[in-house]
Order: structure tokens, then sequence, then C-alpha cells
């Protein structure tokens, strides 16, 4: 095993100190060493968009990034979108009224996704917003409720 | 899909990243945006005993224009390119080709200088750097030297990059005048690698003839191909659809060699590659008209 070394990320605002082997995906530590399993693992090399987190506000496959490099840096995961247990995000709001996840499996993912998405553009083309979620599979929803979703996010945020 | 072990180091500065390259050899890879790295490192079709990262390196991305020339870091994130006024002026044909590739949670790691020394035939940036007559400024630990894109890009994942050597700088001469530009893939989904995908700069003269032209393919042989005899079907010449159809029947015929994949025969690339030649020639020419005027 090779030497571990120290990180200090900051997930949700809050920040976590561990020691990790350098191959240590971000994906896993979020998962195994964190428990916060929100953030979804499907292809493990950056196709299904599942595992997209924010680092320092942009949208990144966490599958394909080691938690060392993350060192110092800030994520926001799934589980840092709703203010308390009791309110959800307007974009999950969305999500949950227009149906737009079945198994909910990519859900994670795509939500992370849209994030500053949506902080660039509130009012999204259709085009635009297909564009957006090109980097993230769904096999159950066919995308038009997921499409319809954005939608409804965007017009309630502006 | 885990990773091999490897031990990790990560400098601090361009001088540290070159003695460490140097120090370690063919045993050591070089960690950009890791977008391509990483995922071969998750299949264990990459396993690098040492992995150098130089996301930590201060002052490897950035986009300027000096003196007619861009000059981008190695460093400088894919989508920064995508967000660039500066490149959309200067070099569009660049700026424009960016969203295609992958998607935006890989443009806001991915690397241009990791791209080009990964060398993927089917990658976006290496045919863009051969079209727009790029240099690629490359170090050791002792010295630096320039390199043009053609003698670069040498095979399938290979270029003219020694051990001990990091690619630095990408320079590119800005737009010429009257010069148009265009390029189009077809992928199987928005954002896969295309099956085909085709770069084209024309430049117009005051007399309405061609006095320049560039095609390039990419995914369409061992590494980027210049199409240089159906480019020169278009020189000096007014440009018709006839004539256009020739370049495109040149090109994709004599000088490509697609090897086809599970998505696309060789023949139906080759079928794209025309399609793609005309209607990117057929742009080009109508844009450079435009800035003619």
């Amino acid at each position: 095993m090779t030497r571990l070394r120290s990180v200090a990320i900051t997930v949700n605002n809050q920040e976590y100190k561990r020691e990790v082997e350098p191959r240590m995906l971000l994906s896993d530590f979020l998962r195994h060493e964190l428990g916060l399993t929100g953030t979804h693992v499907g292809c493990e090399h950056g196709v299904c968009g599942a595992c997209s987190i924010l680092f320092d506000g942009e949208s990144a496959r966490s599958c394909l990034m080691f938690a060392v490099q993350a060192d110092g840096h800030a994520i926001r995961t799934v589980e840092g979108l709703s203010a308390d247990e009791d309110h959800l995000h307007p974009i999950q709001q969305a999500f949950w009224e227009a149906h737009g996840l079945q198994c909910g499996f990519c859900t994670p993912g795509i939500l992370m996704s849209l994030i500053p998405f949506l902080e660039k553009n509130l009012d999204p083309t259709e085009e635009e917003i297909r564009h957006a979620l090109s980097g993230n599979l769904c096999r159950c929803t066919g995308y038009q409720h997921i499409v319809d979703a954005v939608k409804l996010a965007a017009e309630r945020m502006r | 899909m885990k990773p091999a072990p490897f031990e990790y180091f990560c400098p601090d500065s361009i001088d540290q990243a070159l003695d460490l390259l140097s120090e370690h050899g063919d045993e050591a890879r070089i960690l950009a945006g890791g977008q391509s790295l990483v995922p071969a490192m998750n299949f264990r079709i990459q396993q690098p005993a040492v992995l150098i990262d130089i996301n930590r390196v201060p002052d490897l991305d950035y986009i300027l224009e000096e003196e007619n020339v861009l000059r981008i870091g190695a460093m400088t994130r894919e989508r920064q390119l995508e967000f660039s006024d500066l490149l959309s002026q200067q070099a569009p044909l660049l700026h424009e080709s960016v969203p295609f590739i992958a998607h935006p949670q890989i443009r806001n790691r991915g690397t241009i200088g990791g791209s080009l020394v990964n060398a993927d035939p089917a990658a976006e940036l290496p045919a863009l750097m051969l079209a727009l007559n790029a240099r690629l400024k490359v170090r050791n630990n002792s010295q630096e030297r320039w390199i043009e894109a053609p003698e670069f890009f040498i095979g399938m994942f290979t270029t003219a990059l020694e051990a001990d050597e990091i690619l630095l700088e990408i320079a590119l001469p800005v737009m010429a005048e009257r010069t148009g530009w265009s390029f189009m893939e077809v992928a199987p989904r928005s954002g896969d690698y295309a099956l085909m995908g085709v770069a084209a700069l024309v430049t117009m003269g005051e007399d309405g003839k061609c006095e320049g032209a560039k095609l390039v393919y990419l995914n369409a042989g061992d590494g980027p191909l210049e199409a240089k005899e159906a480019a020169n079907i278009l020189l000096g010449e007014k440009i018709s659809d006839d004539l256009i159809q020739s370049a495109a029947e040149h090109g994709s015929e004599h000088e490509i060699t697609p090897f086809g994949n599970v998505h696309a025969s060789p023949e139906f690339q080759r079928h794209l590659a025309q399609v793609l030649t005309k209607k990117t020639l057929t742009q080009a020419v109508r844009r450079a008209e435009e800035r003619k005027q």
C-alpha cells in the first residue's frame, strides 16, 4: 500500500480531515469515508454522469478525480442542496412535481449538473437544457419529464 | 474499477515537476485534467507507478494575445476556451468547436494540453491544432523547444514529446482576414466521440478566388489528418458547388484511412467525411465572403 496522505476537504460547508491513499477516487471518498452516499457511482469512467458533484462551484465527475486533488477545495453534493430536512431545493421540488425521476439513480448527478447551469441562465431554451443534460444518462424517463422539471425549476427560481 | 496503487507527487512549480519527471521517466505520468488518464487508470489500462499532478502548478492557465499570436497555457481548461471572448474573436474555429468536446462536466476539468498530449485520433483539439497551424512549447529540466503541430502528432496516442518533457504552451496565429471557418462532426450521441469530424478554413482573395484552404479530419486514421490535395483543388479558383464536391470526393476517398468501429464501417465514415467536407467548406466559404465585406 502506498503512503497515506492527509487531506482537508470542505464538503457541503463542513470541513473533513482524513488520511487517504492517493488512488482513492473522490467518489469513493465521499461515499465510503464520509458516508455521503447520495453521490452515485454508475460507470466509473466518466460516461454516465451519476457521480457529478460541484468542485469549487463547477460540475465535475467525482469518479475522474482523486480525493487528494480535492485537498483544500470545496465540494458540494446532493446532500448539500436543501436548506433543511423539511424543504427541498427548488430544483428537487420541481423534479418531484414534474416526475423528473423514476428509479432515481441518475438524479443526484443530474441535479448537481443543473445547479451551475441554472445559476448562469434562468431562462434556458429547451435546446440549452438538453445540451446541459447531455452528460447525464437516464435509462427510465426518456428525459422529457426531466426537461419539464428544469423548465419548472427555472421559472420558480427567476 | 479502481486504479492500481501509485506514488503521488503534487509539485507547486514547473521546475519541481520537471525534476520529478526526469527522475521517474517512463514510470511516471503527468496528471493534467485527468479526463482520459483517470478512466484509463480505473480500467487499469494505465498503471503508472508515479503520478505527477500539475494542477497546483501556478500560471499554466491563460489565454493571451501578443503580436497577432494567441498563447494558451497547457493547463487551460476546455471550459475556459469555451467562454473566452478573445478566442471567439481571434480563433473562432477553435472557440466554436470546443462545445463538441464531451460534456460540460468533462470540459470543466479537461485541459487543452492534456488532450493534445493524449493524442486520441478521435479527439477534436489535435485536429484543430493542425488546422490552426499551432506550435507547441515543450520543456524538460534543461531546455525548451517548439514543435509544429504536424510534427507533434506522430501516431495513435503518440506524440513527439519525450518522456522527460512537459507541454507548456500552445501558440496559434490569429485568424487571417477574409477567412471563413467551419467545424462539424457526427457522433452517435451529443458529447460522444465523433464517428467523423472535419475542420475547414478558407481564405478568399479580393478577386473572389480562393487564396488558402485547409481541411483536417478527425477519427479518420492514426491521428488528425490534413487533406492537402483536396484543399489544393480549391486554390486559385472561384468556388462553386461542383468544385466543393470534387474536393470532398478527393479528400474522403484518397486522403483518409478510417478504421471503422462498432458504430460505423470505414465506408460509412468515408461517406460522412464527404458530406461533412461539403458542408464545412460551404459554410467556411460563405463566412469568408461575409468577412470580406
